[in-house]
């Protein structure tokens, strides 16, 4: 259905958009080309453009440690706030207990919250509870604060989710623990994936909670940061140019998992369309 | 259809951590913004002081009215950039729609940091866009006010947060019924009064969720004044930041980290409330 609201032309705002597009891609542009650069991160134009800032970088060990730290971290996030915010998903979807209006919004908090005031009351409760500071509470940090991120989406999966599927496996004999394995958890692989996908890309780039509930070992962007603080070089282009891949390559993955199974559902109804629904 | 213990089995955990592992922290800052401290050690003693201090003191009240201004500036600059880009896509992109629609979500899931980082190699003095000018012979001597400024600061957060007003807002705009906006152009509206009185009402709530956000996450950032800011854009995060690392003042700190949250709480009361009322039904 394309009507006229649709097929207006406008090339003002065509161009308005195309300068809109400029303006979010040329910094990361910038910022890919000068990691080429030998003379440094500035300057116009660039040239005598060399890969010896890749080679620093892939032979800077400190560097490496902290992409391994950050790995540990997000992974270890990742398992924590999917575990809870599985159960936090199911418990706001089917239980109902006092207090499930201020659960809902205590859990989201972190969500929209500046970063520091959750990574600055983690820390008083690490003072207080005693708990030395070290890549666990950062990694209990990331876990606690992005539940939030795993409750929402795996909350909206839960709500496409036919009951009468999960009805039909206990009237068949499956018990809870069963029908919770085979067809509660199945259908939610998606958005868990989704959740799982997000909460590890939004660890590996925290930085205001880490700031407060880091110890002696840094993670990646810790360590960026504590070099920018001390004099540049393109090396740090290098790696972010890295880090720009990474992300694009993990949204590619990301959205061929999801046409796959978009379209594996779509040939399921084809072929048994009684099956489905 | 769930058993009790089904029930229990899966509320009972969550409640737990959440109760221990954000309630707890989040009211230990309000117990610590009420305690004092006297020559470098804390009492846990209850007193209203630390709010008196703040507010006596014109220094605090100051950066938190720059740090409003920078904040709403952001919002602004974001909703400009984002509002006409979500608008173009939704009416007028066509076939290139969904690949337009990735090209803005892509940098939302590149770093924070890089992208701040980005900015400070562009605007020094001996940055990328000064030897751009002085290249093409627009200026000779380094233009200094570019990096370290607040300037810097709306530009650098503004960059980070336009895509993230431009979801809400292209989601809205979405869900408006085509129809909707024939019938107004079939009764004679023209595409000007279209707009303002159809299109813009009811995308209206994406507009105001994107606008929070970006206002909110703006309000509390430290890092990008610490990035390209400098000292005249010191925000009021970094004051909390510095309270609670060389200056020692965990509970004055508290106190102003109380003052923000509680700031972000009724603004995001007040936006549920408006989004309610505007909502299309």
């Amino acid at each position: 259905m394309i009507g006229r609201a649709s097929t207006g032309r406008s090339p003002l705002l065509a161009v308005y958009a195309t300068l809109v597009f400029v303006f979010i891609y040329s910094p990361i542009l910038v910022l890919i080309v000068y990691s080429f650069n030998r003379d440094g991160v500035g300057g116009f134009p660039p040239r005598n453009l060399t890969v010896d800032w890749y080679a620093q970088l892939f032979a800077d060990g400190a560097i490496w440690d902290s992409v391994v730290n950050s790995l540990v971290v997000a992974a270890g996030a990742v398992a924590l706030a999917l575990t809870l915010g599985l159960l936090a998903a199911l418990a706001l979807d089917r239980a109902e207990f006092p207090g499930k209006g201020l659960f809902r919004r205590l859990v989201l908090l972190p969500l929209i919250l500046p970063g520091i005031i959750t990574g600055l009351s983690l820390l008083m409760f690490a003072s207080l509870a005693k708990i030395p500071l070290s890549l666990a509470t950062v990694l209990l940090g990331h876990g606690t604060a992005l539940i939030s991120v795993a409750t929402t989406e795996i909350f909206a999966g839960l709500q496409k989710l036919d009951r009468a599927q999960e009805e039909a496996s206990l009237d068949l004999g499956a018990t809870p623990w069963q029908t919770f394995w085979r067809v509660t958890l199945p259908n939610l692989r998606l958005s868990l994936l989704a959740a799982g996908l997000l909460i590890f890309t939004l660890s590996m780039d925290e930085i205001a909670v880490t700031f407060f509930l880091i110890g002696r070992d840094n993670t990646l962007p810790l360590e960026i940061w504590g070099r920018l603080r001390r004099g540049i070089t393109p090396e740090i282009n290098a790696i972010s140019t890295l880090i720009f891949a990474v992300s694009v390559l993990l949204i590619v993955v990301w959205y061929r998992i999801r046409t796959r199974s978009i379209g594996s559902e779509a040939q399921q109804l084809l072929e048994n369309p009684l099956e489905v629904e | 259809m769930y058993s009790r213990s089904y029930k229990s089995l899966v509320s009972l955990p969550p409640l737990l951590w959440v109760g221990l592992f954000l309630f707890l922290p989040y009211a230990l800052m309000f117990a610590h913004s009420l305690w004092i401290v006297r020559d470098g050690v804390l009492f846990h003693q209850w007193t209203f002081e630390n709010y008196r201090k703040l507010f006596a003191n014109p220094v605090y009240l100051e950066v938190l009215w720059r740090t409003v201004r920078i904040a709403a500036s952001v919002t602004f600059c974001s909703i400009l950039l984002s509002y006409p880009l979500a608008y173009y896509l939704s009416f007028h992109a066509r076939a290139r729609k969904e690949l337009l629609y990735q090209l803005v979500i892509v940098p939302l899931w590149v770093s924070y940091l890089v992208r701040g980082y980005a900015w400070k190699t562009i605007l020094g003095s001996d940055g990328v866009l000064n030897g751009f000018l002085r290249y093409l012979h627009i200026t000779h001597a380094p233009v200094s006010f570019l990096l370290y400024s607040p300037f810097a600061v709306v530009l650098t957060l503004t960059h980070i947060y336009t895509p993230f007003v431009f979801l809400p807002v292209y989601a809205s705009l979405e869900h408006i019924p085509r129809y909707l906006v024939e019938a107004s152009q079939d009764l004679g509206a023209g595409p000007l009064a279209t707009f303002r009185r159809v299109v813009l009402p009811l995308s209206l709530p994406g507009l105001l969720a994107g606008a929070t956000f970006a206002f909110v996450l703006s309000l509390g950032d430290f890092l990008a004044p610490l990035l390209v800011g400098g000292s005249s854009s010191t925000m009021i995060a970094n004051i909390v930041q510095s309270l609670f690392g060389a200056a020692y003042d965990w509970p004055l700190g508290a106190a102003i980290s109380v003052c923000i949250l509680l700031l972000v709480v009724a603004l995001l009361f007040l936006t549920e409330r408006l989004e309610k009322r505007w909502a299309f039904r």
